[in-house]
């Protein structure tokens, strides 16, 4: 066992990613083997799982009652709800959204991957590329993960065969790019007999690539920041009024997207005002630069009128503001979402009451086909809405900026949140599909 | 684990790559302003353990210069560590923040309590805390309850609706998407809001250690008098310990979480130093709660049924 100084583990850096996988293609066995080979799974964890197991006449421990947390999980056998799993290698922590597989799925798929930097997607060696492994494709894209993994899982199964794992991977990979996911990363494995996961396999000569874990660990969690829109949500103004601070008036918020530096000219929407950053404070540190997803306060050189749900954008790239938002959406409450339906739309800090002027379509996610005009959404339904808000908003399309691309609609009534939306075209590549609704005027 | 510790690699090594804690830390700080700019009168519970501690001192980074914009509310069983006691009121000063007492011995005293056979007061605090947001009429109630602790608070979101019993209802959760949280309540509802939900135990003392938080001595290796009771060491006193047959024994321990006395084990450790105490958590081969809490062990989903009657 090795010592880890505490200076050491806070050097490592942070990677959220997400599982996505059916019922029998060894997800559970995978992520065990991953908390498992990492020593993440704790003695009397193994114990309670072990116990349970063994009283429900199981021969081997079911690691999916280590987050099985609910007693309606429990009685049932199934996973109801996303469950975090937290785990770190000296490199890195990881934190797991892991989506099941059966109950209300695309909503706790489209949940897990909000906050994703990668997407696993698993699929069995033996049946390859199904109408699933399609589905949780198109997710990925839709939500715009940067990274997908696809998982051959059981190579075993299939004498641990590259031709196996090549037809799947160029099947999948075609399939992924057309839908405009900018990288997939293939990697054959035996979650069952551990080829890949931790350690590099010894039946599977002819793959050169990382091991599943060494990819985790690896792959860039922040990208090249001098390409994105800055944009700072601003959250609460802080006014100390004290007799230190007569006159502080700082404008805080968590950087959604890009860089913000001292001296930059900067814009405040919707009202448009513009003034010039004087200082950025760090969490009690002053800074010359910040960028995603630092919370920071910001000091402008002009008192002028901001407040909460104010976005500080540079005044050289500011996104225009409008009323009319179109949008892919994914609907995760059990009432529907209705053609004049009043809502309340929550964009970055800002709230405001909105109207559903047109349900366009509704998007199967098995062949991304398209059905027009669905009159509503009901739950767990993917499709494009336009919506009329009460003021201007400033969004971005969610390709350009997760953060400021995406929103929520709430229930005005009961505050239910009733769908998540990610402005703009739904996906990357420009003509993916073809349709059966050419007519329609939409494209997915 | 291997014997090497990779410093970030190419890949990783981007200037822009927040640290873990950082990223934590960043993630903390949006929550609490995302409360103070939507609530109207939000507390945190503070117990003086070393996750209350860890979110004021979250807070205070939140808004300096600034105050920090909530009060602290302290569920007292009456049954505390008087050294985490001292410490409360010491922070309590030197912030000159408002605190707020809800008292489960006032409510043994005046009968609407009684105490369990057992001696255990951990579920009592439940009627307490729920009456003091009532009457004080919080609408946002912080906690620092993290999804890596035990397996229902896994499943528990950043923003928790509760009904005006404070009952918690997993299966009516909003989902959370991004970083978009959804606080809209009724009247007399409340929002259990917990920044801490993605820390893990050794991210909690790793940010301690880094941002050189003052902790109550009770979390370093100390001798005390204790007994064995449940499998757990327990600090001998007047709340119901040691009964017949349980011996008291001095020995070097420390505690890895701070609650109710009666149900709060110490763990045998040397730690002295935070850089002990990581050290020891990041070799240990048991979770915080299955090592010191006894109210855990009752039955498998014991910590479901109390968040579902509104306890922390």
């Amino acid at each position: 066992m090795s010592t880890i100084t505490s200076e050491e583990l806070s050097a490592t850096t942070l990677l959220r990613f997400a599982t996505a996988g059916s019922v029998d293609d060894g997800k559970s066995t995978l992520v065990g083997r991953l908390l498992h080979d990492s020593k993440s799974i704790l003695t009397d964890q193994l114990e309670a799982v072990e116990r349970v197991s063994a009283s429900r006449g199981q021969d081997a421990p079911d690691l999916a009652l280590l987050t099985d947390g609910l007693r309606a999980e429990r009685e049932q056998g199934i996973t109801i709800d996303v469950a975090y799993r937290y785990f770190a290698t000296p490199r890195r922590r990881f934190i797991l959204a892991d989506t099941p597989g059966h109950v209300q799925y695309t909503r706790n798929m489209v949940t897990g991957a909000s906050t994703a930097e990668l997407t696993v997607i698993l699929v069995d060696a033996r049946n390859g590329v199904v109408e699933q492994t399609r589905r949780h494709a198109a997710i990925a894209a839709l939500l715009r993960v940067p990274h997908v993994v696809l998982a051959v899982n059981k190579m075993d199964l299939v004498e641990y065969r590259e031709s196996v794992f090549a037809q799947i991977a160029e099947e999948f990979t075609a399939y992924a790019s057309e839908l405009g996911v900018p990288e997939v990363t293939a990697i054959p494995i035996s979650a069952l007999a551990g080829d890949n996961v931790v350690d590099p396999s010894a039946n599977m000569d002819w793959y050169g690539g990382p091991t599943f874990l060494e990819h985790l660990e690896t792959v860039p969690v922040s990208h090249d920041l001098a390409h994105c829109h800055a944009r700072l949500p601003v959250q609460y103004v802080i006014r100390p009024q004290t007799a230190e601070h007569p006159d502080y008036r700082g404008y805080a918020g968590q950087i959604a997207a890009g860089t913000f530096h001292v001296g930059e000219a900067v814009t405040v929407l919707p009202s448009g005002r513009t003034s010039t950053i004087s200082g950025i404070d760090l969490l009690g540190r002053p800074v010359d630069a910040a960028w995603t997803t630092q919370s920071v306060t910001v000091l402008l050189s002009d008192d002028i009128d901001i407040s909460r749900g104010d976005l500080i954008v540079p005044t050289k790239d500011a996104p225009a503001t409008t009323q009319d938002v179109e949008a892919t959406v994914c609907h995760v409450a059990d009432q529907p979402l209705t053609v004049g339906h009043r809502v309340l739309i929550k964009h970055g800090t800002r709230t405001v009451k909105a109207i559903v002027k047109d349900i366009p379509s509704r998007l199967t996610l098995d062949d991304l086909s398209l059905h027009p005009h669905p009159g509503q959404l009901v739950a767990n339904d993917i499709g494009r809405v336009k919506i009329r808000t009460s003021e201007p908003l400033p969004v971005d399309s969610y390709a350009d900026s997760r953060r400021t691309g995406s929103f929520i609609l709430i229930d005005p009534a009961d505050g239910t949140t009733l769908t998540a939306g990610m402005v703009g075209e739904s996906f990357a590549a420009p003509e993916p599909v073809k349709d059966e609704s050419d007519d329609d005027g939409w494209d997915f | 684990m291997t014997t090497t510790v990779a410093k970030a690699e190419e890949g990783t090594a981007s200037p822009y790559a927040l640290s873990h804690l950082d990223s934590l830390e960043s993630e903390a700080v949006h929550i609490f302003r995302e409360v103070a700019g939507e609530f109207e009168n939000p507390v945190i519970l503070f117990s003086g353990g070393k996750d209350s501690i860890v979110m004021l001192h979250l807070a205070l980074k939140a808004f300096a210069p600034a105050p920090v914009p909530f009060s602290l509310l302290h569920v007292d069983t009456g049954h505390n560590f008087p050294e985490v006691l001292e410490y409360r009121d010491r922070v309590v000063d030197a912030h000159g923040l408002r605190l707020h007492v809800a008292s489960v011995q006032d409510y043994i005293d005046r009968g609407t309590l009684r105490e369990r056979p057992d001696g255990t007061r951990n579920p009592l605090q439940t009627l307490p805390l729920t009456e003091k947001i009532q009457s004080e009429k919080f609408d946002a109630v912080f906690g620092g309850g993290r999804r890596d602790e035990e397996k229902a608070r896994a499943k528990e979101r950043v923003f928790s609706l509760r009904d005006e019993f404070s009952q918690w209802d997993p299966r009516r959760q909003r989902p959370e998407l991004w970083n978009l949280y959804n606080g809209r309540h009724a009247p007399g509802e409340h929002v259990r809001v917990f920044p801490l939900s993605n820390w893990t135990e050794l991210d909690v003392w790793q940010y301690i250690a880094r941002e050189g938080i003052e902790l109550p001595e009770i979390y370093f290796a100390h001798d005390r008098e204790v007994f064995r009771r449940g499998g757990m060491w327990l600090t001998a006193g007047e709340w119901g310990g040691p009964k017949d047959g349980e011996t008291v024994e001095k020995r070097l321990v420390r505690y890895r979480t701070v609650g109710d006395m009666s149900c709060t084990g110490a763990v045998d450790s040397d730690a002295v130093t935070l850089d002990d105490v990581i050290a020891e958590i990041a070799a240990s081969r048991l979770t915080e709660r299955g090592a010191t809490r006894a109210d855990d062990k009752m039955s498998e989903a014991a910590m479901e049924d109390r968040k579902r009657e509104g306890y922390f």
